[in-house]
């Protein structure tokens, strides 16, 4: 039986959307039976494959290797869903861009300069750490998804309908509250 | 009073001459989304959720201003005022920072509950990400100018229950902001009585009482409405 090619991909968020996607407790069992994970922070593989039936998308679009990948995922999958507040909105990861023109830098020097307690200091390292995009943008800002899946984190029962109905061939068709932000 | 007959929807409703369709609306248990309008208090129109379309004009009209005529005919929620219902909530979530996570109003907003109301599952718009202020210098109450939506409860409520006159608006298009006094931080503020009812009003998180966390928000909106039923019906029902 061909089980349905299923990738996820962690940009920039907090992983608490995959955290609730192992809330999916005992559907997780029913789940591995009928997709095969092919690409995700939670299987060992380093290149995001051809063929891919559909991805799950957490965080938002922060640095270069953000956009590199999402025009892969994008020219390699049929059904790309935005997972989550920060695919969907750019949400905590995007507030940075309140801070103006020069919110990278300023985050950076925060995170690395102001508050490290040893060895201050931005990490540079060319082709390793990628440079942080001046404006964090939601997924479909960068390239066209198919599905909207909201919520910080989408709460597992959310997942698992937009799951089923993927599974079963239908568009998902989330409504009410079942599409609350935050 | 003379009464009106008008159709909401196809629906025959009836009306005291002088009511807003919003009212006729109201009596005949049809539901009409709204956000600026607040009980006890002018409409003003200010945020274009409650759009009508009304035989004859080509121009949606907000039914919180729109008064009841003879032989009226009115829609509430057909297409193009679905589409132009959730190309609002859109715009208001793109103008400002509006993060629902870190927010202390996540579960008890006006502006979160209409959005998913309308089906809206993204925002088409790029977020604008304006950089605002935060005033915390009154010693009650926050007030936070990235959840803001300019609906203007609060400077309606001040004015016109409490009497005190504090909040205003200053300014025009992006730049247009809820301010207190003349422009002053809140907590240097003479004429505020620190009496509350623009928190109670607030749909959303930009007026909060301080020290409430994400999602502890509650506008206490129940107290406003005792003080607008003594007001109107003289009956002090709490």
């Amino acid at each position: 039986m061909d089980r349905l090619k299923l990738a996820t991909v962690w940009l920039g968020g907090c992983s608490g959307c995959h955290m609730s996607f192992l809330d999916l407790d005992e559907f997780l069992v029913e789940l591995a039976q009928r997709v095969e994970v092919v690409y995700s922070p939670l299987v060992d593989r380093k290149e995001y494959p051809e063929g891919v039936d559909v991805c799950l998308i957490e965080g938002a679009v922060a640095n270069t290797d953000h956009v590199e990948l999402l025009e892969r995922i994008r020219r390699c999958t049929r059904v790309m869903v935005s997972f989550g507040d920060c695919a969907v909105t750019g949400n905590v990861t995007a507030m940075r861009n309140q801070l103006g023109p020069r919110n990278a830098e300023l985050a950076l020097k925060r995170a690395y300069v102001e508050c490290a307690q040893e060895h201050p200091g931005i990490p540079h390292a060319e082709g390793i750490v990628p440079p942080l995009l001046s404006r964090v943008m939601p997924v479909h800002e960068v390239v066209p998804v198919e599905h909207y899946l909201p919520g910080c984190p989408p709460p597992a029962d959310r997942i698992r309908a937009v799951l089923t109905a993927l599974l079963e061939g239908r568009a998902p068709a989330l409504e009410g509250a079942q599409l609350k932000f935050g | 009073m003379a009464a009106v007959t008008l159709t909401i929807n196809g629906k025959p409703v009836s009306a005291p001459a002088g009511a807003t369709v919003l009212e006729a609306a109201q009596d005949a248990g049809i539901r009409i989304p709204t956000l600026c309008h607040l009980e006890g208090v002018y409409d003003v129109g200010a945020c274009r959720l409650c759009l009508l379309e009304v035989a004859g004009s080509n121009k949606l009209l907000p039914a919180c201003t729109t008064k009841v005529a003879e032989g009226m005919e009115v829609w509430t929620d057909t297409e193009r005022l679905r589409k132009y219902r959730r190309m609002t909530l859109e715009l208001l979530f793109a103008e400002r920072n509006h993060v629902c996570s870190v927010c202390v109003s996540n579960g008890n907003c006006e502006l979160q509950t209409l959005a998913y109301e309308a089906g809206m599952d993204h925002v088409r718009y790029p977020y604008q990400h304006p950089q605002l202020e935060i005033d915390q210098t009154h010693p009650l109450f926050g007030m936070d100018h990235n959840r803001c939506i300019l609906c203007t409860r609060c400077v309606r409520v001040c004015w016109h229950i409490e009497g005190a006159g504090t909040k205003n608006v200053a300014g025009r298009g992006a730049e247009c902001r809820i301010i207190t006094d003349l422009n002053q931080p809140w907590g240097e503020s003479e004429t505020c009585t620190n009496c509350g009812k623009c928190v109670m009003a607030c749909p959303t998180g930009a007026l909060y009482y301080k020290g409430v966390s994400n999602g502890e928000m509650r506008h206490d909106r129940h107290k406003l409405e005792f003080i607008v039923t003594a007001r109107e019906e003289k009956q002090w029902i709490a």
